[in-house]
């Protein structure tokens, strides 16, 4: 069955979406994260959505979820690379995923997470 | 002129969703559209797809490329024959729904447009105009 891969790095699950996903496709991944996040201890996810060309309610909302879930699975997580014409539109639809933290890229990403796990420096929602 | 100007396409599976968001990014390139544009009206008709196959078990899109004086714009009509909405008001509202969505459908993808048009009646089905200009 068609699935999006999960990559194990370290503490970390890295997701890069670049398919444009049908609604169960969609849910897959949620179950999927969760259980990956239960079997390696993840302490955080990162969902690179940078090839990803529209965002709708109906992903708006799993990626809310993911990151709420995770929450409670003890990982947090980290949406990046959103284009900004996909920005632009998602808050225009009215959603401006609250709770959902964010970062430009991969990099800032990954430096984001590790912050929050660390609990080092400013420990805000969203990094540029 | 020989492409087409107006078509239909069924929406009767997740994966016609896709199909359907992919049809309409194709034809808002033909029409130039900008990238903010083309992802607006992509996002909008991916919301009312959804909306005809999970409320109204199912329908048709409709496109159509429109000119109205120096201006061109795409025009897509969602249609269903499923159970119509009671209450348009309501429906209209962000945040609520009558399904397991997040309510922004209806009201999301009227921002994203110019035109909107929702005509829907009990037991009939809903018809969903929009248009986009350029």
């Amino acid at each position: 069955m068609e699935r999006i891969p999960i990559l194990r790095m370290g503490e970390f699950l890295l997701v890069t979406i670049q398919v444009d996903m049908h609604d169960q496709l969609a849910l897959k991944l949620q179950d999927d994260l969760s259980n990956a996040i239960q079997r390696h201890a993840a302490k955080g996810v990162l969902i690179d959505i940078s090839t990803l060309e529209m965002v709708d309610s109906f992903i708006g909302r799993m990626v809310a979820d993911i990151s709420g879930m995770g929450r409670i699975l003890g990982a947090e997580t980290v949406l990046v690379g959103m284009q900004p014409a996909v920005a632009i539109t998602l808050v225009e639809l009215g959603l401006s995923l609250p709770g959902v933290s964010t970062a430009l890229n991969v990099e800032r990403g990954m430096a984001l997470l590790r912050r929050k796990i660390l609990g080092v420096g400013d420990v805000t929602a969203t990094a540029g | 002129m020989s492409q087409p100007r107006q078509g239909e396409a069924p929406l009767r599976s997740e994966h016609d969703i896709v199909l359907a968001r992919q049809l309409v990014r194709k034809l808002t390139q033909e029409l130039t559209f900008s990238l903010v544009d083309q992802t607006k009206m992509v996002t909008a008709a991916s919301e009312l797809a959804r909306n005809a196959l999970i409320y109204g078990r199912g329908g048709t899109m409709h496109w159509e490329l429109v000119q109205r004086d120096a201006y061109r714009g795409l025009k897509l009509l969602f249609a269903d024959q499923g159970p119509g909405i009671p209450d348009i008001g309501k429906a209209m509202t962000d945040g609520w729904t009558s399904g397991n969505g997040l309510g922004m459908g209806l009201s999301g993808a009227k921002r994203l447009v110019n035109e909107f048009n929702l005509d829907s009646q009990v037991g009939a089905g809903t018809r969903v105009t929009i248009v986009r200009w350029k």
